[in-house]
């Protein structure tokens, strides 16, 4: 009974990880640059989901749209602001330069609202789930099942909308897409700017579960990469996979090991799929 | 004409500690220990283009093997080889495993090395202190005294590494690193074992950081995981040597000094806003001095002053 309550736990936060991951990993596969300041804007969203709650009484799980628009804008201003300029340079410009904004917007966030942890704490909690002695709160059964609404979201839009065929089409050949009429540039920023969406709604869903502080952030970051190597880089169905994985897998090393070695747990684990399985678990690449 | 300024240079780093106070010194030995940083960097980063985040983990790896050791009654300098030795070691286990990646994947996996090893210093707090921190004996010395002791200390490592740099530059083994940067495939076919030199040159990149981190647990005598696995010492070395010219010899040196005086000037007066300032710095010499100050053509602009 015990495995099973922490099977239900992992695979709750590996709802959330999905969310985290996807956004990431749109970014790596198409524009093939490692967006250090993805947790950042997960945090970003965390802090719209608190202030909408503490000012407005807006529940974390309707304040999505908040932040998403936020983020859309922080994202696609950055993107065609800077990165775009660097787009096709070696990993060390693209990867310090997200570095050098993340430090930045990092900083500012740690200035306007202090490094303090925050917590949503709900007046009128849903209540809790049991069945048979496995108990869930039912805030975080929603959040997890909006995370994968949102992931699945992002599928359909880059299965079947103009844009995702249009971003897919960047992704798999830069130069013939252009040909085709595609304006490469604005796709970039389109795509970073939808990363960062992504970013904002897991930020919303997560102020649910974690304490919010821009301290968080190198963490979250971690999480994204990690499960892109799990699930495979560059599909949403390779976050998806991931994320409830690494949620799993680190639901059972906390039992197993204790909480203090998630991060160890999850290197050995990094390390061991980039030397023996680096197309991840799903075994593919791209948005195919 | 080359040789006469290396040699001036050296003049005026050693008699540096008698013109200052000792808030003087200290700005020295920093700049020492960047020198240190950004010359190990360029051995991985610069020479073979691999970009290594992990010289935080190698700064704290040699700090608390420093700060173990000096605890169990080791003799100081010796505490510093240890700390050199066992980066070098973990460097080179390390690099076997993650030199195999390319790219992202590389840096990436190079960077989540220092939070794997902050937490297990964390978690081992019966030989760290944990979270606590970790006291090291002080020295029974003066303070002018020991200021320049650590000072000259920190001279000699740097140079050591400077050494090491210009030999290794000369060598075969400079040359294999530079055809692995330029195409590592190619590199292979022509005979060159692409696995032990980038091993070798990751070895090479924490051998010095790691006894400058034992040399830095000794020098402010309390280390604690946050403060010596700072991400910022993965990040500083890397723009230091943007700032000079990757690759290069004197590039490293003259980025850690301007990046010093540009720190002492500019982002010390913003003290809640330090790492944001930095952040912009790094953000302008990504997009507009790419390939750092030794590139630019000063001949240029006097050129066109002229006519």
């Amino acid at each position: 009974m015990l495995y099973l309550q922490v099977l239900i736990n992992g695979l709750v936060l590996g709802g959330l990880y999905a969310c985290i991951a996807a956004g990431f990993s749109l970014v790596w596969g198409v524009l093939n640059v490692i967006n250090i300041l993805h947790g950042t804007f997960i945090v970003i969203g965390s802090y719209a989901a608190y202030f909408a709650y503490v000012y407005f009484g807006i529940h974390p799980l309707f304040s999505i749209p908040i932040a998403a628009l936020i983020l859309f804008f922080i994202g696609y201003a950055l993107q065609s602001g800077f990165i775009n300029k660097v787009v096709a340079a070696p990993v060390l410009t693209t990867l310090t330069l997200t570095f050098g904004l993340d430090l930045f917007l990092n900083n500012l966030l740690i200035v306007a609202f202090k490094a303090d942890y925050r917590k949503v704490t709900l007046e009128n909690p849903l209540g809790v789930l049991s069945l048979s002695g496995i108990t869930v709160p039912v805030d975080r059964l929603a959040a997890m099942g909006l995370a994968l609404l949102l992931t699945g979201l992002l599928f359909w839009v880059l299965d079947a909308s103009r844009v995702g065929r249009a971003i897919v089409a960047v992704r798999m050949d830069r130069e013939a897409a252009a040909l085709m009429g595609v304006k490469v540039r604005k796709i970039y920023a389109l795509t970073f700017a939808i990363g960062a969406v992504m970013a904002g709604a897991a930020g919303s869903l997560i102020s649910l579960i974690y304490p919010i502080s821009p301290l968080n952030s190198g963490m979250f970051l971690g999480k994204a990469f990690i499960i892109c190597v799990l699930g495979g880089l560059g599909s949403v169905s390779g976050a998806m996979v991931g994320g409830l994985a690494l949620g799993v897998l680190e639901s059972f090393g906390a039992l197993a090991f204790g909480p203090e070695h998630a991060v160890t747990l999850s290197f050995i684990i990094l390390i061991l799929f980039l030397l023996f399985r680096p197309t991840g678990i799903m075994g593919k690449r791209g948005y195919e | 004409m080359k040789r006469g300024f290396w040699i001036l240079a050296v003049v005026i780093v050693l008699f540096l500690p008698w013109v200052g106070n000792n808030y003087f010194i200290r700005l020295a030995t920093i700049m020492m220990l960047y020198c240190v940083l950004a010359l190990s960097w360029n051995f991985i980063g610069g020479l073979t283009g691999y970009p290594s985040f992990a010289t935080a983990a190698f700064f704290g790896l040699g700090a608390y093997a420093g700060g173990v050791a000096q605890g169990q009654g080791i003799r100081m300098y010796i505490a510093w080889i240890i700390g050199a030795a066992l980066a070098a070691l973990f460097a080179t286990g390390l690099g076997l495993a993650i030199l195999r990646l390319r790219g992202h994947y590389f840096a990436i996996a190079s960077l989540v090395v220092a939070d794997v090893l902050r937490e297990i210093v964390n978690s081992t707090t019966n030989l760290t202190g944990g979270g606590m921190g970790l006291n090291l004996p002080i020295l029974k010395l003066g303070v002018d005294a020991q200021a320049k002791l650590f000072y000259y200390c920190m001279f000699a490592i740097a140079l050591l590494t400077l050494f090491t740099a210009a030999y290794v530059m000369r060598r075969p083994l400079g040359f294999g690193l530079g055809c692995i940067k330029q195409n590592e495939d190619a590199a292979n076919i022509i005979g060159i074992n692409a696995t032990i030199y980038k091993t070798i040159a990751f070895g090479l990149s924490a051998v010095f950081v790691g006894g400058a981190g034992a040399f830095y647990a000794s020098w402010v005598s309390y280390i604690e995981p946050g403060d010596v696995f700072d991400i910022l010492f993965s990040i500083k070395p890397i723009v230091m040597v943007l700032l000079g010219k990757t690759g290069t010899l004197s590039g490293p040196i003259l980025g850690a000094i301007v990046f010093l005086v540009l720190e002492e000037l500019v982002w010390r007066n913003f003290l809640t806003f330090h790492a944001g300032v930095l952040g912009l710095i790094v953000v302008f010499l990504i997009l507009y001095l790419p390939d750092g100050m030794l590139a630019i053509q000063y001949r240029r602009w006097f050129a066109w002053r002229k006519s």
